[in-house]
């Protein structure tokens, strides 16, 4: 079997973002973050609409939204004690109605659902830095984000800045749904962050097994999904989506214990 | 050298007042037990003690305390993959603590390999209990800010906790703060007892603080035979 550059590197592209989403994920879905995952991603589509209005790369408005997106989510949840998926899911109706005002229906049915066209090569390169940056967040504030899942309270005695924690990881969480825009689509990469994570969550013991097992199951999906996709010649991220989603149905068959 | 200075705490939730005017302060190395009935506002006091909630006057720790908290019964989801071990070692990573440190809180608090291995939703009430305990002494803290420690733990491991509370206080000159029903672990370990619900929040030893007017004060007529009986035992 012969590989091209570009499939060589799309594949390299869709492992490092696999790691990026596997790992994320499992802290959204613990943080009870599962809805807001696909809804947080529809933040982006206004800002793909303005950018596609003054000419700029859709990629960079989608990104800057949906950061904007996630410091507006952290600012009302600090002042205000609403729940963040409460604030989330006012959000993403409205950001959807913008954006569908916005920006047309072809453009729309790109950033939900991802593109075929080849990737550029600033494009990759972006991908695998960003994707880079996220890992090495997760695995660096794995402990904080732990401590801060059980009791806010005794983080804050451990010395853990919560509510500095909780924008970082609103931020890491938007920037990795960025990432997949271009690839997957902002609608399917929700669903790589969270569908791996809910698979590993049913199967794992312990945390390190949580995440191995999301970015292992998040990685498998992405590698199978791109290489039937090529092979057939679709577009990748419903591929993968159903991959995942195979996975958490077989995942099921695995009988409860308690 | 006091370890904690209190002075004119009011906390309010909207419109209701829950602590109003406190002060006390407590010296390094002492124990102070906070009793009273519930919604007196113990676990809120420990909420301002610690920072979380916003609160009016002045609280003002020694410079440089580590603080150990063990929270009232936590609502933790029971299917979280996080073990004992994962939850000790995120502190013993936080805190810049040895794995040594780490293992000997373990023992101390009488944790076993086995029950650490288990997931925390998996664990009982008092296993959960004293592997907070056991979080909490990660990082050799100089103040410990207990609320009700041995509340659902069976009476081998209170005794466990207690012991271990006593040794942290023994012999590192830890400083606790515990709230507590028990009024015979009150009355056996606490240099002082702060007593909240009353008319007005009193601060003093023990053989002071616990009278029979105290108590009948803060929990009404009906409980000063039990009271009694628990002292005397």
């Amino acid at each position: 079997m012969f590989m091209t550059a570009s499939e060589a590197s799309s594949i390299l592209l869709a492992v490092a973002m696999s790691v990026a989403a596997g790992l994320v994920g499992c802290f959204a879905v613990m943080r009870r973050m599962t809805l807001a995952a696909d809804s947080i991603s529809h933040v982006a589509l206004p800002g793909i609409g303005l950018a596609i209005i003054f000419g700029i790369s859709p990629i960079l408005g989608a990104t800057a939204m949906l950061l904007f997106g996630a410091i507006l989510i952290w600012a009302l949840e600090t002042r205000t004690k609403i729940p963040t998926e409460a604030i989330i899911g006012v959000m993403f109706s409205v950001a959807l109605a913008i954006g569908s005002m916005m920006a047309s229906g072809e453009e729309l049915i790109d950033a939900l659902f991802g593109t075929t066209r080849e990737l550029s090569g600033w494009e990759i390169a972006v991908g695998l830095a960003g994707s880079a940056a996220v890992a090495g967040f997760i695995l660096k504030f794995k402990s904080e984000l732990v401590v801060a899942l059980v009791s806010p309270d005794v983080a804050s005695t451990a010395g853990i800045d919560t509510t500095r924690l909780n924008l970082l990881f609103l931020l890491v969480f938007a920037f990795t749904v960025a990432l997949g825009l271009r690839y997957l689509g902002v609608l399917l990469m929700g669903s790589l962050i969270i569908i791996p994570a809910v698979t590993a969550r049913r199967l794992a013991h312990s945390l390190n097994e949580m995440l191995s097992i999301s970015v292992g199951a998040a990685m498998f999906s992405t590698v199978t999904g791109t290489y039937i996709a090529g092979v057939l010649n679709r577009a990748a991220g419903p591929l993968i989506i159903s991959i995942a989603g195979a996975l958490f149905f077989m995942s099921l068959l695995r009988g409860t214990e308690d | 050298m006091n370890a904690l200075d209190v002075e004119h705490l009011s906390v309010s939730f909207g419109r209701t007042e829950v602590l109003t005017d406190l002060s006390f302060s407590v010296e390094k190395g002492t124990s102070l037990a906070i009793i009273g009935p519930n919604g007196a506002g113990k676990s809120v006091l420990f909420r301002a003690l610690i920072g979380a909630i916003p609160y009016r006057g002045s609280i003002r720790w020694a410079p440089g305390t580590r603080l150990g908290y063990v929270p009232q019964k936590l609502d933790i989801e029971r299917d979280l993959p996080i073990t004992g071990r994962d939850f000790l070692h995120a502190k013993t990573a936080v805190s810049s603590a040895s794995a040594e440190n780490a293992a000997l809180a373990a023992t101390r608090v009488g944790l076993a390999d086995e029950i650490l291995s288990m997931t925390i939703g998996a664990m009982s009430g008092g296993q959960f209990q004293r592997l907070l305990l056991a979080f909490a002494l990660i990082g050799n803290p100089d103040v410990l800010l207990l609320d009700e420690p041995a509340a659902g733990i069976d009476t081998p491991g209170q005794e466990t906790m207690t012991e271990a509370i006593r040794r942290v206080q023994t012999e590192h000159g830890v400083t606790v703060l515990l709230i507590s029903h028990d009024l015979s672990v009150v009355y056996e370990y606490a240099n002082n007892v702060l007593c909240l619900g009353g008319e007005h929040p009193w601060c003093g030893p023990p053989r002071t603080a616990l009278t029979t007017e105290t108590l009948s004060e803060l929990y009404g007529t009906q409980l000063k035979f039990h009271v009694h009986d628990r002292l005397r035992g």
